[in-house]
């Protein structure tokens, strides 16, 4: 049967049974490329597609349990009784599995902060976009480079260049609002969600 | 593999299985009269050894995980009761751990041979392929291997890789929260290193058998980078290579026993035997020695790459570097293609031989300088001019993929090889003196 013969019952609504009978009838050997064909692409592509539906919702389940778990992800806060801080100290505290460095930073800590041109940073905020109360910094303290807890919490510990925090893994050093200013980590030290209950206690989380 | 015309056995048992399933049929024919070159230098013992490696890794392995457990709260605890109360706990420990860095310098010593000797080249190509296959699976089970005893150096070597993946933009951060199953390495990223570690060489075994059988179809290449021709130029695998292979790994476990039972921690880092702690980075993170190099030019990126004279980054150092380290070794995949020289053996093509020589020079230096800190002062160029450890690693790290890129295909064109001999047997017969000791 040629697509081209004009009483081809199969566009008009033919069956692919009797589609094909026309063909063992008129001793073709050639398929159609007919109806029967495009009826049966047409069942191909949704079977196709089921097919790929199906096989997706088996792997999905596979792939995302390995994301964090509902234990994992339970949000957990963190509060911080700041009240034995001293100006110039610094204190580290766990949350999510990480450290949280909180600095009562001095008041020339606070200026150089303050200071610096802020169009020459790599990652550019003010340092007024970073705290709440100036006198406090609070950021996470995981290098924005490959993840290592920079050093500058104890002190002794190296600091960079910038009064900050260095990091000892590849060398990248934060200023005193924990914004990257030397080496390679590209972002400025995480600022977490946080609020101040009282001027003494505050909620990481 | 299929049984073809087969000889019978006369051991009536083998006769028996052989008849139904020609294993000894096939063996006889990979494994016994199997025609290779009989020129062979001591290079070609490397890939009996990384077999002989990867079976024991297997072996030491399974016993060791019958009495660790892969949890945060216990790991490292359980890896010290196999220390000093499990029997023979410390022998089964040490023989892995040694292991893994011996696995490494046969399958370093395997693929350096591959490229002096031109083995990647055409027809050879996919057994390469196969071969960069098995050094990737390699990497990653070690560095999963190295993460279970949770120690310092464990957690965070596995902190600052799995920090690889945020480095690309838009889905880094959502790959690598999937990849660790938490916000920061912890119990979920042990279990599953666990799982996967135990499954990887299992899947590296598959893997070798690709490369085994493609080499069984190609045939091995020699010393002098001539494809046999004729009976001369070839001997039966057994008994000469078998007994040429035994002699090798008996060798290269003398040296390996002297590291188990002598400086069984001579390869490792103190700091693993101390306990993870997510609060303190080590003062110098480094991963194991096998890795040094590439940890060099991950660390060689130091600037953003952008569009000159505006704000725009495209890659950011840190995406730069993890992108250098992984095509560092996908440049290998490629070489078969980059250095189309008709000559195969580095023997007859003195200028390849130099810019390779140099290139373990440089990948040498790699591990040397990502071993070190980096941002070392090293001397004083001017008044205020430092040059540093990272200068080091810029440098070789232009090398490392010049040698590649630049180097191979301007050799293939440009260089012109010292007369071949007719054939392996005339390469043998006719430098007895000259050559012998030309690698
Ligand atoms: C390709 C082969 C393998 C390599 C390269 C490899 C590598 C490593 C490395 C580097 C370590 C850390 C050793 C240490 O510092 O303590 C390790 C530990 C371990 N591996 Fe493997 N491994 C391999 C195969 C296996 C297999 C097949 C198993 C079977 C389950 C296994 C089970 C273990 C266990 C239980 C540990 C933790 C105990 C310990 O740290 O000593 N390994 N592996
Ligand atoms: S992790 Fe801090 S500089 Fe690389």
């Amino acid at each position: 049967m040629s697509s081209h013969d004009p009483h081809s019952p199969c566009c008009g609504g033919g069956s692919c049974a009797s589609d094909q009978e026309n063909q063992s009838h008129n001793g073709h050997s050639e398929p159609s490329s007919c109806c029967g064909e495009s009826r049966r692409d047409f069942l191909f592509m949704t079977a196709g597609a089921m097919a790929a539906v199906g096989a997706g919702s088996v792997v999905w389940p596979f792939v995302h349990q390995m994301n964090p778990a509902a234990d994992t992800l339970a949000m957990s806060t963190t509060e911080v009784d700041l009240s034995s801080v001293e100006v110039g100290q610094s204190v580290t505290v766990m949350w999510r599995g990480k450290p949280v460095f909180i600095r009562r930073r001095t008041v020339k800590e606070i200026q150089e902060a303050a200071d610096v041109d802020v169009s020459t940073l790599r990652d550019k905020q003010a340092d007024a976009d970073r705290v709440k109360a100036p006198e406090w910094l609070i950021v996470i303290g995981v290098c924005t480079h490959l993840g290592c807890v920079p050093l500058g919490q104890k002190t002794g510990d190296m600091r960079g260049d910038y009064d900050g925090w260095f990091c000892p893994c590849h060398g990248s050093a934060y200023d005193s609002s924990g914004r990257i200013r030397k080496g390679p980590a590209p972002k400025n030290l995480e600022v977490p969600t946080y609020s101040f209950l009282s001027d003494t206690l505050v909620r990481i989380g | 593999m299929s049984a073809g015309p087969r000889k019978p056995f006369e051991n009536k048992i083998v006769e028996w299985v052989d008849s139904r399933l020609p294993l000894f049929t096939m063996l006889d024919k990979e494994y016994g009269v199997f025609p290779t070159p009989k020129n062979f230098n001591y290079f070609w013992n490397f890939g009996a050894i990384a077999m002989f490696m990867l079976v024991t890794m297997i072996v030491s392995g399974i016993t060791l995980a019958m009495h660790y457990a892969a949890n945060t709260g216990i790991a490292f605890d359980s890896v010290e009761r196999i220390m000093r109360d499990v029997n023979y706990g410390w022998l089964l420990r040490y023989i892995h751990m040694n292991g893994a860095s011996f696995f490494f310098v046969a399958v370093y010593i395997h693929i350096f041979r591959g490229m002096y000797y031109g083995s990647y080249k055409q027809p050879r190509e996919l057994l390469w392929i196969f071969g960069v296959v098995i050094f990737l699976l390699m990497m990653a089970t070690a560095f999963m291997g190295y993460v279970l005893p949770w120690g310092q150096m464990s957690y965070w070597g596995a902190t600052v890789i799995t920090n690889f993946f945020t480095a690309f933009p838009l889905v880094g951060e959502s790959v690598q929260t999937l990849l660790i199953g938490g916000f920061s390495v912890d119990n979920p990223t042990l279990n599953r290193f666990f799982a996967l570690h135990y499954l990887l060489p299992f899947v590296i075994v598959g893997v070798v058998f690709l490369h085994v059988w493609a080499l069984h179809v190609t045939g091995s290449n020699n010393p002098s980078g001539i494809e046999p021709k004729t009976k001369e130029d070839t001997l039966p695998f057994h008994p000469y290579y078998t007994m040429k292979d035994s002699f090798g790994i008996l060798v290269f476990v003398i040296i390996y026993a002297i590291f188990i039972f002598f400086m069984p921690n001579a390869l490792g880092h103190p700091d693993n035997y101390i306990p993870a702690n997510p609060m303190v980075t080590p003062a110098h993170i480094v991963p194991e020695w096998y890795f040094l190099p590439f940890y060099a030019i991950l660390r060689a990126v130091t600037i953003d790459i952008g569009i000159p004279f505006t704000e725009v980054t495209i890659i950011t150092a840190k995406l730069g570097g993890v992108l250098l380290m992984f095509g560092s070794i996908a440049v290998l995949l490629v070489m078969p293609w980059l250095d189309s020289h008709p000559v195969r053996s580095a023997r007859y093509r003195p200028k390849f031989k130099f810019f390779l020589l140099l290139f373990v020079v440089i990948v040498l230096v790699l591990g040397k300088v990502g071993g070190m800190p980096a941002d070392v002062p090293l001397f004083h160029i001017t008044e205020n001019m430092i040059f540093t450890t990272t200068h080091v690693a810029q440098i070789a790290t232009v090398y490392y993929f010049a040698f590649f890129l630049v180097v191979l295909p301007i050799l293939s064109r440009v260089e012109k090889a010292l007369p071949v001999p007719a054939s392996i047997h005339e390469s043998v017969t006719n430098c007895k003196s000259s050559c012998e000791g030309n690698a």
